[in-house]
């Protein structure tokens, strides 16, 4: 087992060599300028030279292959470099930011969890009556409505109806759950309610698949109670893809972050991003996008692994 | 309300009245903690290359000026280093006496060399200090004769020297860390101000405490503040729910509404001009724009009067006025500025003029770009606002709204058609507001590229003019002047609007958010 | 000439005069969801005779007006009406949703199949790109991409804006399309055609792409609904369309939100119409979905 992670882990090094490499010099393609927007953007009359000075500072006169270079050279040795606005090492602008999406992240995640399996089995085994159609249709909805705009639904109401509105800031888990999660469970819902959704579809419709199975149709024929082919069978079978989407889907619990953090106020990766972005700090988005293609890289080993122990089929071979 | 400027400054006073006489009846309280929002960070801590408020709000109270602008009384220029100050008959230098026994946050003594070391600093900044204004104080020489004594000559006259020392920017730091590494302010915090440095948690907050030693004894009130960063749209949340009282920037109407809706009993509102605005950028370089029947036709366009009304309740623009802020002594007084292209009061007809211009000048169906930052307030409004009135004489508009580093790239380099800038800056002089209306040859934001030089002269000559009755006179001429060619016209001007706790005391609203925000007057009373 | 065996996938590809018919059957919700598809592809044809106003006009009298006869959606702090920037939207969300969705997937689709059917190195190759662009969270990809390539506009579309959402969809699509061209290329009637002497563009036309229409059908459809929301997103940011060009997401943003409770309708309306845009295809696609593939049709 050891070793298949490892090996596993030591193939995913490649991917990450090309997505640094792809990062860097896509961004490097943008036009636009961190230190014009440092020193002009509130319009200030700063001379060419003061610029061309600050640039110097940064290592932005270099050229190009000196920079790719030590970016490359810094990677080994796990620098992401020095975020060009702010001076600050990237790994630490991340590193302050990253607890609290990661929280959301989790958060919406075992939301999806906690709502998708039992409505999707109650879906499955009630198929074509009102629980199903209810069900499918609020699931479907779920992969409809815009994360962000469902957050601002969500403001609205506590606003109107409760006349109350979450803090802003945030304080670890541990020091104040109360305010804590009075704080990130809106935006973990807003983002959740679409993983809950696309996780309960493929809950019912795997497990639907695995009812339709041959063991199964027997184990029925010998009188088993349902339960009992739900918790033996059927149901851990049905949890293979439902795993697999969760992992899959974390592609989109970003970007639901992105947009979400901006409704809500929240100090998180997805509004680092946009931040770094709109300045033009290349480092910071080079170590961001690097940083979020590994944990979902890693998502996905994780996925595989997981979807590997629980099939017998798979662990086995 | 009758849309005269006149009117509006007058309303705007009586807001300002209303909110600032609170204060003044009762002796302040002494003691606890200012929390405050602030809706950007300061990339980096040094004042002297700065030109944000993102670095004013939290790191003024941690230093001293030589002198600042008075919040009670704006534009007077009062002492905070300096004691007294004497001008020489011919204008030609400025001697500060300093007062005895300041101290800096570490112990050591401020004395004249550090203000020296701090201006030498500003007017020649050593290799890799970035100054960015030190333009304005080209014409400077520092001395210390004595440790109590501060003398700048100029070397050639110079209009406004008080208030450009008054610059919020020009904190003092120490001489003996500066000799150590002229870089030292980027990073650290040591200055003589009223509150000391406790921490910058990054993203999050910024927290200072009193400083007991502060030379001004009794004061600061506060036991300390701590500044929240979060986004604009974070700060009406943040003040419902308690977590701060208050914004020392600017809030648009609908929060001012929001806040008042849900805690009306408990806020101050303050209320008035901003030495702010957006302006019209036309690229000279460009056809047709090189024709100034088209620029003016496209700036009478355009129903000042009758818009301010309207956005300034959806936006925080609001005043009508010329290249200089509505209210100041030397802005154009109504009655002159109505005659301008683009001001008279009678729409309608401004329109038939500006469509027999464009007629004139041989452009039919004119279509061109606007350029424009991807900031929300007010420049949003502002374009979809000059996209519908340019529409009503038959110009078709496409509006390009970047990312502000995607914007400074095409606008500095000229490659647009019109756009929209700013203006803004602590003071309201003329040397600082006619910034952008110049050639590029003497500022390098004449980003409309145009080759006239008579405002290039106009504006040395006044700078160089002493006497204020006789550089008033050469500013309204370079005003005229401007607004006739036309090759940036004012849209309009911001209108400050803060809305703090009520229970705040001590702080003034000044017409520049960079001013007056070292906390040291600042008082709690919990009531 | 020989005949080659075709397919048993191509044989389920409904024949042209039926497949409409039957699948209104087959599917009502897919029907539905087609419904109303058709009925946003009617606004935004018909934008100019449908809308009441011109979406961009200010009406400063009527601003933050409440849903009344006169303004079915009510008006925005400009006093534009909402219904008519509603039906105006729906241009730049179809246009946008439907062109991405469409060049992403047939961009990937051929990736995909040049991919599983040269193999070897050509496929080693792409598979490290394909790899690699799935790396980069959705939204991510788009937002650099936009920031690369800013704004690039033709016949009122943004063509970057359409690079930059198709772009992530060409990986997946690409994955799918490898797959099916895998499961056919292994096929022995393939080897056979290639000792026939049938080039390869032959042996693709004819066996690989029907083989992917059908998986192509159904990335397409899922595709237009998360490009419409991407579009969305993108426009929230400020990094789509910009105003003051009618579109959905750009109504939810910047100041729109400070006018929460003093004009609810701004972005009530709005949301709902993305919503249903989304809902729709989704509708269609899961329909699509259920009627093609042949295991669930026993």
């Amino acid at each position: 087992m050891f070793w298949y992670l490892l090996r596993r882990l030591i193939l995913v090094i490649p991917t990450l060599v090309g997505v640094a490499i792809a990062v860097f010099f896509l961004i490097r393609v943008m036009p636009g300028d961190v230190v014009v927007v440092k020193l002009r953007a509130d319009g200030a009359a700063v001379s060419e030279e003061t610029i061309e000075a600050e640039r110097k500072r940064l290592g932005l006169d270099k050229p190009l292959y000196q920079q790719f270079a030590d970016y490359m050279v810094g990677l080994t040795r796990l620098d992401l470099g020095k975020s060009l606005w702010t001076g600050e090492s990237v790994g630490k602008e991340i590193a302050l930011r990253a607890p609290v999406s990661f929280q959301i992240a989790i958060m919406a995640g075992l939301i999806a969890i906690l709502i998708a399996i039992p409505l999707g089995t109650l879906s499955a085994l009630y198929r074509d009556s009102w629980i199903d159609h209810t069900v499918r249709v609020v699931a479907v909805s779920g992969l409809a409505i815009p994360s962000f705009w469902l957050g601002m639904l969500i403001i609205l109401a506590l606003l109107s109806l409760f006349n109350w509105l979450p803090k802003i800031g945030y304080v670890p888990l541990w020091e104040d759950p109360i305010t804590n999660l009075s704080v990130t469970i809106w935006p973990a819902a807003s983002v959740g309610y679409r993983y809950a959704a696309v996780a309960t579809r493929m809950m019912r419709s795997s497990l639907l698949e695995v009812m339709r199975e041959d063991y199964i149709r027997t184990a029925k024929a010998k009188g088993v109670w349902t339960r009992l082919i739900m918790r033996r069978h059927a149901l851990r079978n049905a949890l293979l893809p439902v795993v697999t989407v969760i992992g899959l889907e974390f592609a989109f619990l970003i970007g639901g972050l992105v947009v979400t953090e901006q409704v809500f106020n929240i100090n998180g990766i997805g509004k680092l991003f946009v931040d770094a972005t709109a300045r033009g700090d290349f480092n910071l988005i080079q170590g961001l996008v690097l940083f979020i293609a590994t944990c979902f890289i890693l998502i996905n080993l994780a996925v595989d692994l997981l979807y590997g122990w629980l099939d017998p089929r798979i662990r086995l071979n | 309300m009758k849309r005269t400027v006149l009117g509006m400054a007058a309303a705007a006073t009586l807001a300002l009245a209303m909110g600032g006489g609170l204060a003044q009846a009762q002796t302040p309280k002494k003691g606890g903690t200012l929390n405050f929002s602030v809706v950007a960070e300061p990339p980096n801590y040094d004042c002297h290359g700065s030109t944000t408020f993102a670095l004013i709000h939290p790191i003024a109270p941690h230093y001293s000026l030589l002198v600042k602008f008075d919040g009670k009384d704006y534009p007077k220029v009062v002492p905070d280093l300096a004691e007294s100050w004497s001008v020489a008959p011919d204008g030609m230098s400025y001697t500060f006496k300093l007062r005895r026994g300041v101290k800096f946050h570490d112990g050591s003594p401020l004395a004249a060399e550090d203000i020296k070391a701090s201006y030498d600093r500003i007017i020649s900044p050593p290799q890799g200090v970035v100054s960015i204004r030190k333009a304005y104080y080209s014409d400077l020489e520092v001395s210390a004769p004595d440790p109590a004594t501060v003398i700048f000559k100029l070397k050639n006259p110079m209009a406004g020297v008080l208030e450009a020392l008054a610059s919020p920017y020009n904190c003092i730091y120490s001489a003996a860390k500066l000799k150590q590494n002229p870089r030292y302010p980027e990073t650290e915090i040591m200055g003589s101000g009223p509150f000391t440095f406790v921490e910058h948690v990054k993203g999050t907050s910024w927290s200072g405490k009193r400083f007991d030693d502060y030379y001004d004894k009794g004061k600061p009130y506060l036991d300390g503040y701590k500044a929240f960063f979060v986004k604009s749209n974070g700060v009406v949340p943040g003040i419902i729910g308690g977590q701060f009282d208050a914004e020392f920037r600017g809030r648009n109407p609908q929060e001012k509404a929001q806040l008042l809706d849900k805690m009306k009993d408990n806020l101050s509102v303050f209320e008035g001009t901003w030495v702010n605005n957006l302006m019209i950028v036309f690229n000279t370089t460009r056809k047709p724009f090189d024709d100034v029947r088209v620029r003016q036709a496209l700036s009478m366009a355009i129903d000042r009067w009758g818009g301010s009304e309207a956005l300034s309740k959806i936006s925080i623009l609001k005043f009508v006025g010329g290249v200089m802020r509505p209210g100041y002594a030397m802005s154009l007084p109504e009655a002159e500025l109505v005659k301008m292209p683009g001001y008279a009061k009678d729409i309608n007809k401004s329109r038939e003029a500006a469509k027999k211009l464009l007629e004139q000048a041989g452009v039919k169906d004119l279509k061109f770009k606007l350029l424009n930052r991807n900031v929300a307030e007010p420049y949003t409004p502002a374009a979809i606002y000059a996209v519908d009135q340019w529409r009503r004489v038959g110009v078709t508009v496409e509006h390009e709204q970047l990312e502000t580093k995607l914007y400074q790239d095409r606008v500095a380099a000229g490659d647009f058609d019109v756009a929209i800038e700013f203006q803004a800056d602590f003071m309201d002089d003329p040397t600082a507001q006619f910034s952008k209306f110049l050639t590029k040859k003497l500022s390098p934001a004449g980003y409309s590229g145009h080759t006239d030089t008579k405002i290039d002269d106009m504006y040395e000559k006044q700078r160089r003019t002493i006497d204020v009755a006789e550089r008033t006179k050469i500013v309204r001429e370079m005003e005229r002047y401007s607004l006739t060619q036309a090759y940036n016209v004012p849209l309009l001007w911001w209108q400050r609007i803060i809305v703090i706790n009520k229970k705040i005391h001590g702080w003034y609203m000044t017409p520049s958010h960079y001013l007056w925000q070292d906390l040291s007057t600042v008082w709690l009373d919990p009531q | 000439m020989a005949t080659i065996a075709t397919t048993a996938a191509v044989d389920t590809l409904p024949k042209r005069p039926n497949a409409l018919w039957q699948f209104i059957k087959a599917q009502p919700f897919g029907m539905a969801g087609l419904v109303i598809i058709l009925v946003y592809v009617v606004f935004a044809f018909g934008a100019a005779w449908i809308s009441p106003y011109n979406p961009e006009e200010i009406d400063f009298t009527a601003m933050l007006s409440q849903p009344s006869a006169v303004h079915w959606f009510g008006t925005d702090q400009y006093g534009r009406d909402v219904f008519s920037r509603i039906v105006y939207g729906s241009r730049t969300a179809l246009a946008v949703g439907i062109l991405s969705a469409v060049i992403g997937c047939t961009v990937g689709a051929l990736i995909g199949a040049a991919s599983g059917y040269f193999s070897g190195r050509i496929d080693t190759a792409i598979q490290r790109v394909v790899d690699i662009m799935l790396s980069f969270p959705i939204i991510v990809l788009a937002m650099v991409v936009v920031a690369v390539l800013g704004k690039r506009t033709a016949f009122g579309v943004d063509f970057n804006l359409i690079a930059a959402i198709a772009l992530p969809i060409v990986p997946r699509m690409a994955r799918v399309s490898r797959a099916s061209t895998l499961s056919i290329v292994a096929m022995p009637f393939i080897d056979a055609a290639r000792a026939a002497g049938f080039g390869h563009s032959r042996i693709i036309l004819r066996h690989i792409v029907p083989n992917i229409v059908a998986p192509y059908l159904i990335m397409v459809s899922a595709s237009m609904a998360q490009a419409i929301l991407l579009e969305a997103s993108l426009s929230f940011l400020g990094l789509g369309v910009t105003e003051p060009t009618p579109a959905w997401g750009l109504m939810l943003s910047g100041t729109s939100a400070d006018f929460y409770q003093t004009a609810p309708w701004m972005i009530l309306f709005p949301g709902v119409a993305i919503t249903f845009a989304v809902f729709a295809f989704n509708l269609f696609g899961d329909s699509l979905r259920d009627w093609l593939d042949p295991k669930l049709k026993s």
